[in-house]
């Protein structure tokens, strides 16, 4: 029999709240965390803001030993294993080091790239014929994997142990992937999330494209405008979500307190076929990837409350809103409420799909809707669609049974996951 | 440069590598750094770095192998230095 899957514990580095607490005071209050970066003004960029999380030293020392902070240069693997550490105690498991390995606990903990400023530091070294001098670190900051490897080490995880990336459907990804093994029963606890390296070396390729916004250098809070008339590209950002997720027995075995329950949902691709592409969704594919999920958890459409959109910024945005609109058969008042993270987080990129669940998790938790900030213009191609208060200006309690996630990335791929209100 | 003076100097930088600082404080000539250090198999290699830069000297990849314990590392430090034409 399949096992009940629900998340015990949530962790969180965003550009405007790092820990769940000040991130939940955040997106309940609308706070933008997006910033003018120098930096990227220096480097000439179109696109000189960004949302960066703000770590402090003390918050690095106690999930990092000195010994790996030397010569450690990868803010990825920093963001992931701060996010992932929380989720773990939040969850109230013990941090205590056991002798063997916890073989019921494993981690699916993505990325889109790792340690790109170690790559650099790296790089300089090489072709100056110091390849000895990379010294130990540069493999374990640089790979793949280097986050869940970090994240197993640190908390002596036995079952799977791995990394997936799929751009920025990553995050929504990984939560599946770990959803399915716990399900399966081949693990009680699945430590899911992503996170995503930041600065220029990780942002350029998009400012080069011309996806980001130029217009907001002087108005960086106003940058990021999900589903506005004047939305004019996406606003890059980092960090990194995680969340615990754990067999229904198990979490009422330990008496653990249980946020939510994960029903399931569907990934797939659109073959870069009809209007997909590299870089532009299949609108097919993308519903079919919602009306799989509702499939696939045995509900009717009309029983989804809440949408928590992926809509980064871009033309795409109505876009999205029609595949929501037809896979549902729901428009105008029927349409459920909406809500946009990136408009306070901007566009975390592979990091982008945890960040959007936790803060999904919270609303089902709490009841509560946070506000779409930068939204007062609505875009009148949504409006034409569904009535203009399913999204929401201001924070609103309200109760919610089911929400769907969705995240769609390059590759013209797409994940669609549905949280339910935890009944015993 | 006498041995004691190499030896604190050698300490230094040991310290930022060993998971045992008890074993620190009790160091000769017969510390293992794998055995009685406890420092990761991986770490040698930034030893081996940070002595380099410590005495400003280079140490080749047969020398590199040998340095496991306290007496090879002291030897060959001496002998680099010797080279050198700086002890």
């Amino acid at each position: 029999m399949a096992n009940r899957v629900v998340v015990t514990g949530l962790g969180i580095v965003a550009p405007n709240g790092v820990g769940i607490p000040m991130f939940r005071e955040a997106i309940k209050n609308g706070k933008s965390g997006i910033k003018h970066h120098n930096l990227l003004q220096e480097l000439q960029f179109s696109c000189q803001i960004a949302g960066q999380p703000e770590l402090s030293t003390e918050l690095i020392s106690t999930c990092f030993t000195e010994l790996e902070l030397r010569n450690f240069n990868s803010d990825g693997i920093l963001y992931g294993v701060i996010a992932g550490m929380e989720a773990w105690k939040n969850a109230g498991l013990s941090m205590e080091r056991q002798e063997d390995p916890d073989w019921d606990s494993g981690t699916i903990f993505g990325a889109g790239t790792s340690g790109i400023e170690k790559f650099r530091e790296a790089i300089y070294k090489i072709d100056e014929k110091q390849v000895r001098r990379l010294g130990s670190n540069a493999v374990m900051q640089t790979m793949a994997s280097g986050v869940s490897a970090y994240l197993g080490g640190k908390l002596g995880l036995g079952n799977q142990v791995s990394t997936n990336s799929s751009a920025c459907t990553t995050g929504a990804e990984s939560v599946l992937m770990a959803f399915e093994r716990i399900q399966s029963g081949k693990a009680k606890r699945m430590l899911a999330g992503s996170t995503s390296d930041g600065g220029p070396y990780i942002w350029a390729g998009f400012d080069a494209m011309k996806v980001c916004t130029y217009k907001h250098n002087e108005t960086p809070e106003k940058g990021s405008r999900p589903m506005s008339l004047t939305a004019s590209g996406f606003v890059p950002a980092c960090g990194a979500g995680a969340l615990l997720l754990e067999s229904l027995d198990s979490a009422v075995e330990r008496g653990a307190i249980i946020y939510a329950e994960v029903l399931g949902g569907h990934l797939n691709s659109g073959g870069q076929r009809g209007t997909g592409t590299m870089t532009a969704p299949n609108s097919k594919a993308v519903q079919n990837c919602i009306s799989t999920a509702l499939k696939n958890t045995g509900l009717h459409a009309d029983q989804i409350d809440v949408i928590n959109g992926h809509l980064t910024a871009t033309m795409m945005d109505s876009t999205e809103i029609s595949n929501w609109s037809n896979a549902l058969g729901r428009s105008g008042e029927n349409f459920p409420y909406i809500n946009a993270l990136k408009g306070m987080t901007g566009h975390g990129l592979s990091a982008s799909g945890s960040m959007e669940c936790v803060a999904s998790v919270l609303q089902v938790a709490e009841n509560f809707l946070f506000p779409n900030i930068n939204c007062e213009d609505l875009h009148p191609e949504i409006s034409a669609q569904i009535d203009p208060q399913k999204i929401s200006l201001q924070y609103q309690s309200h109760p919610i049974e089911y929400l769907a996630k969705a995240s769609f990335g390059f590759g013209d791929v797409n994940a669609c996951i549905i949280f339910k209100k935890y009944r015993s | 440069m006498n041995k004691e003076e190499l030896l604190s100097r050698l300490k230094v930088i040991v310290s930022n590598y060993t998971q045992n600082k008890e074993a620190l404080d009790s160091i000769n000539e017969d510390t293992d750094f794998l055995k009685d250090l406890k420092i990761n198999s991986a770490n040698l290699v930034d030893v081996v770095l940070d002595v380099e830069e410590e005495f400003g000297i280079e140490i080749d990849n047969l020398s590199m192998e040998k340095m496991l314990n306290v007496r090879a590392a002291v030897e060959i430090i001496e002998t680099k230095l010797h080279e050198a034409g700086r002890e």
